[in-house]
């Protein structure tokens, strides 16, 4: 698996942000009450963690040290308004839906995640692939989110009616929408129940004797890697490659 | 002679008081509040109450099953969870409502936090506010004798004059264990006679509770006077607030161990109760009420801790 496969897959699966990582939990609670929402958030977030991931990876030599926090920042939150207003001009419906979470992209901690821990190490493409790799996770993950909510909120699906709803009026048999679902302590509920079973069936796999997951294509050393739950099992302090 | 000699590590003396016992108990003294829901509401109140006791028992059984866990439905919990959570249900919602509420309080309040003795918060009262906050239509619809009318606590929160002595006996709108008075009490009363529950928790809730609604009650109706005996009254007879003060502001799991800290949840309960009925958007607020204390349970417990003999004191 070379490079930027691996970091596709790392983002996608190994260290998915939503299921694994658990990090940019604002939005991934606040706007799937849908699926077209969770989709239009994790592309945004996905334009402006590719981007900023370049620009960051790009300018890792340049960045002094001490204050890289407030130059990450600068970078995303150029790119962040750059995509709201392309939002707000070509979408605006989508913009109106996400509301107060794109300027928020700025602060998401993915993106200041990826920036500080791959890209200020790493060349350009490989930082690039793995912005890719993050942001089609996050996307994958707020599209699951939202559509498990949809279903069982309002019985559509990316906003077709896919089980007919029941009417008290004419007294009509058909589905009646869990709302809670759609409202707050669906969004916890679902991201739990999702997360469960995505580790339920990562244990499955490496029970039958794949790779275990977690220390599959570790090939970088600790300094650069974000698994925390490895511990340094895999290349013990003092052994690191770099 | 040396077979005589029976060696064991302690215990050497147990109570004979379990767990199975004192739940069977429970649901002894929930019959009576269920027999009249069940003459007043008619069949389909003993259907709802068939559905959510049935779905929480299998529920329970089924995921202990697939989890390879020991089975617990012989100690009666999940019985009491699915009769209380049907005597918190209006008779006119439809079964399927009772037994998906029932599998949210089993599953997801109680077995996924470890079972009986490690949920957080009342799986019951769980599973009522999961559906008031689903399906706010048909939680909140009250068909008595075939008409759809306001619960008398909606009549209060408008303003209008309810009849106490009706609310007592129990024959109005409502869901279908609340509305009898009379009903609740003989179980509370056979509780506490035979011990599974004392009058700490619910006594300090209704002495609160009354306290609150004498003083605000006339900020929130016009009508109302500074303790108005019959306002007060009717507030205590009307809604869910002596089936939740008796049956689930005591339940073991969700309510303090302290002694002191039991007066604390009994006081917290009152004021949120008061406060939600008063000042809230709905007429109701005692499932809220209790859920919310039960979060606090925990930090009640902290805060209340009794001092051994011995310390503290003057150095």
């Amino acid at each position: 698996m070379n490079k930027c496969t691996e970091r596709l897959f790392n983002g996608l699966v190994k260290e998915n942000p939503t299921f694994v990582l658990m990090l940019g939990m604002c939005p991934t609670l606040a706007v799937t009450t849908s699926a077209i929402n969770g989709v239009g958030m994790g592309l945004s977030t996905t334009v402006v963690l590719v981007l900023s991931n370049m620009l960051i990876s790009m300018l890792r030599k340049i960045i002094p040290d001490s204050v890289r926090m407030p130059a990450f920042i600068v970078v995303v939150a150029s790119f962040v308004t750059i995509v709201q207003f392309l939002l707000e001009g070509f979408v605006p419906s989508l913009y109106d839906a996400l509301g107060i979470y794109i300027p928020l992209i700025v602060v998401n901690c993915i993106i200041l995640g990826r920036a500080e821990s791959y890209a200020s190490k790493n060349p350009v493409i490989p930082s690039i692939f793995d912005g890719i790799g993050m942001g089609l996770g996050f996307t994958v993950g707020l599209a699951a989110i939202g559509v498990v909510r949809e279903i069982i909120g309002s019985g559509k699906a990316f906003g077709f009616q896919l089980l007919p709803l029941a009417d008290s009026a004419t007294g009509k048999a058909g589905f009646v929408p869990v709302t809670i679902f759609i409202l707050a302590p669906g969004a916890f509920l679902v991201l739990a129940g999702l997360t469960a079973l995505q580790n339920k069936v990562k244990r499955n796999a490496a029970r039958k004797g794949k790779k275990p997951v977690e220390t599959a294509s570790c090939g970088e050393g600790c300094a650069s890697c974000t698994n925390s739950a490895c511990g340094g099992k895999v290349f013990p302090a003092g052994n690191e490659k770099e | 002679m040396e077979n005589n000699i029976k060696m064991s590590s302690s215990p050497h003396i147990r109570s004979r008081v379990t767990s199975a016992n004192i739940m069977l108990c429970v649901t002894i003294a929930l019959l009576p509040a269920s027999a009249f829901g069940v003459w007043n509401f008619g069949l389909p109140a003993f259907i709802m109450l068939l559905s959510t006791t049935v779905s929480a028992v299998l529920t329970e059984y089924i995921y202990e099953k697939l989890m390879h866990r020991k089975v617990t439905i012989n100690d009666f919990s999940a019985v009491v969870t699915g009769l209380l959570l049907g005597l918190n249900m209006p008779a006119s919602a439809p079964w399927w409502m009772g037994a998906l509420g029932s599998v949210f309080g089993i599953l997801v309040v109680k077995q996924l936090f470890g079972g009986l003795g490690q949920n957080f918060m009342n799986p019951a009262l769980g599973a009522r506010c999961f559906l008031l906050i689903s399906f706010t239509g048909q939680m909140t619809t009250f068909i008595y004798d075939g008409v759809t009318g306001p619960t008398p606590l909606a009549m209060l929160k408008d303003g209008q004059s309810v009849d106490s002595m009706k609310m007592l006996v129990g024959t109005i709108p409502g869901t279908i264990g609340e509305t009898s008075v009379i009903a609740i009490i003989i179980g509370a009363i056979f509780l506490i006679l035979i011990g599974a529950i004392d009058l700490r928790i619910p006594g300090t809730y209704i002495v609160t509770f009354v306290i609150f609604i004498g003083i605000f009650g006339q900020f929130s109706n016009a009508n109302v006077g500074f303790f108005d005996v019959q306002y007060i009254t009717a507030h205590l007879c009307g809604g869910g607030l002596m089936l939740g003060a008796w049956f689930m502001a005591t339940d073991y799991v969700t309510s303090p161990i302290t002694k002191r800290g039991q007066l604390v949840y009994g006081a917290l309960l009152g004021i949120l109760t008061g406060l939600f009925r008063l000042f809230g958007g709905s007429a109701e607020g005692v499932s809220y009420a209790i859920i919310i204390s039960n979060l606090f349970v925990p930090l009640i417990e902290k805060v209340t801790l009794p001092k051994p003999f011995g310390k503290g004191g003057e150095k």
